[in-house]
């Protein structure tokens, strides 16, 4: 027997609806759950980046909460003037989104880097001691692998220039060749490393090969055998973002005091 | 249900969760659900949080459906079918993020795409459609177990010789780490899960020669 065309619509409907409440039923529930996730996954990032927790260490959401509270201080950066700012909440603001949105960014020349805009405001990390004066400066960056973006963080010296560690926490690089990024060995390359030459420009590369120690070659970073792609784009990624339209004027403001 | 008793389940139901395994697997003799055993198989932790996500939709939605298989109008039977499974999925996946953050991280879209998953479709529409609510139940465990059968073994040997390591416990030294062995890239990619899923359905059908194909 066919079911009239009202049974029909009829039963459409209510699946609909039961199905709908759910699903929005479940989402309610869990968002606070799921928010704090997100949280405390970005905030264990710049835990490690900082050196203060090491790389998938297991730490309780409290502890990991209690060291970024004690040791890890947001602050706003106006990318206009290049100083600290207090117009946007640094603890909720979004730089994602912002970089999106017309109204909240602003465009830059074209760079090999690839971004097209920056958010007017930025987020940075300043890691503290103990007595409250800043260790390091962590900065947000993101730049182009091979199939996708790669987005991290990269933690400076107070002298801006020492590299203190890099990290990328989302990126969807061939797994065991340009993934190596993620390798703790090769992220245990970089502390130490310049980003500067001494005349103040962005100097530190991944070059093809194994780079030496330190003193030797002070900019080079060794390269991830079979992504060549990859290490450029991290190069790059590293030259915007501490360069003219990233964080390098508001380095030097940091570095001489004036950064509010 | 008429069938005599043996144990816990009678006949009809132990087959409904038996079959799935060797004699009717949905991956291996179906082939039905290789884009996530392809996707989700580099690490086993991945591959079991799969699996239990599997196992909740494919239950869930072969019970729902055959509770209301009798109300369901046929002209639109695979709709309600898909939006049962959609809603399914979507709290599965709101439930990962809320309490497994990590794993669900790495599934990144592999969750959501449950709902194409041939297997949840195939069993609603194949045999929830046609079966009483304990069956359905049991049919849906017996095949996601088959499903998940399958994940793990393939995820067993591509961790296991991919990244030397089990569950995230290191077993072989690596090279780069001063040990001595070399992770096998091809394990890592995904064409190695098509050869260890080719090696199971070869094994399979040796041993049991009825599945092979007629020529």
């Amino acid at each position: 027997m066919q079911p009239s065309n009202t049974y029909t619509i009829g039963f459409a409907a209510a699946v609909c609806v039961v199905c709908s409440i759910f699903v929005s039923g479940s989402a309610v529930a869990l968002k606070d759950r799921q928010d704090q996730n997100k949280l405390l996954d970005k905030q264990k990032k710049v835990l490690a980046v900082a050196g203060l927790m090491e790389e998938g260490q297991k730490l309780s959401p409290e502890e990991i909460q209690g060291l970024f509270d004690t040791r890890i201080k947001a602050r706003a950066v106006d990318m206009d003037t290049d100083k600290h700012s207090d117009a946007v909440d640094a603890a909720t603001h979004d730089m994602r989104k912002a970089a999106k949105d017309p109204a909240l960014s602003h465009e830059v020349e074209a760079n090999a880097c690839k971004v097209k805009r920056v958010a007017n405001h930025t987020i940075v990390y300043h890691v503290v001691d103990e007595a409250g004066s800043v260790e390091q400066v962590i900065l947000p960056i993101h730049g182009p692998g091979l199939w996708s973006t790669l987005y991290g963080f990269l933690a400076l010296e107070t002298d801006t220039t020492t590299i203190k560690g890099i990290t990328f926490y989302e990126h969807a690089e061939t797994p065991g060749l340009g993934g190596e990024v993620d390798n703790p060995k090769w992220k245990s390359r970089w502390p130490g490393r310049k980003a500067f030459d001494d005349k103040g420009n962005v100097a530190i590369k991944v070059i093809k090969g194994t780079a030496g120690d330190i003193k030797k070659a002070p900019h080079e970073v060794d390269g991830l055998s079979g992504a060549t792609i990859t290490g450029n784009g991290v190069t790059h990624t590293a030259h915007f973002w501490l360069g003219e339209d990233g964080f390098g004027p508001y380095l030097q403001n940091f570095k001489s005091g004036g950064a509010g | 249900m008429s069938a005599p008793r043996s144990g816990v389940l009678n006949k009809q139901q132990r087959e409904a969760l038996i079959d799935p395994l060797f004699n009717n697997n949905p991956i291996a003799l179906q082939v039905l659900g290789i884009c996530s055993a392809l996707a989700v198989t580099t690490k086993m932790e991945t591959a079991l949080v799969m699996s239990a996500a599997l196992t909740a939709v494919l239950i869930g939605s072969n019970v729902s459906v055959s509770l209301i298989r009798n109300y369901i109008p046929s002209s639109i039977r695979i709709v309600v079918q898909l939006t049962i499974i959609a809603s399914l999925v979507i709290v599965t996946d709101q439930v990962l993020k809320a309490f497994l953050f990590d794993v669900s991280k790495q599934l990144s879209v592999f969750v959501g795409l449950i709902i194409t998953n041939c297997i949840v479709m195939g069993r609603a529409e194949a045999y929830a459609m046609q079966n009483g609510p304990v069956l359905s139940f049991w049919d849906g465990l017996g095949n996601s177990l088959g499903y998940s059968l399958i994940l793990v073994f393939v995820a067993f040997f591509r961790e296991l010789f991919g990244s030397g390591s089990l569950l995230g416990i290191q077993l072989f030294e690596l090279a780069t780490e001063g040990g001595w062995y070399t992770p096998n890239g091809l394990m890592v990619l995904a064409p190695g899960a098509f050869f260890l899923i080719g090696f199971f359905i070869w094994g399979l059908r040796a041993w049991k020669p009825d599945q092979q194909e007629a020529y």
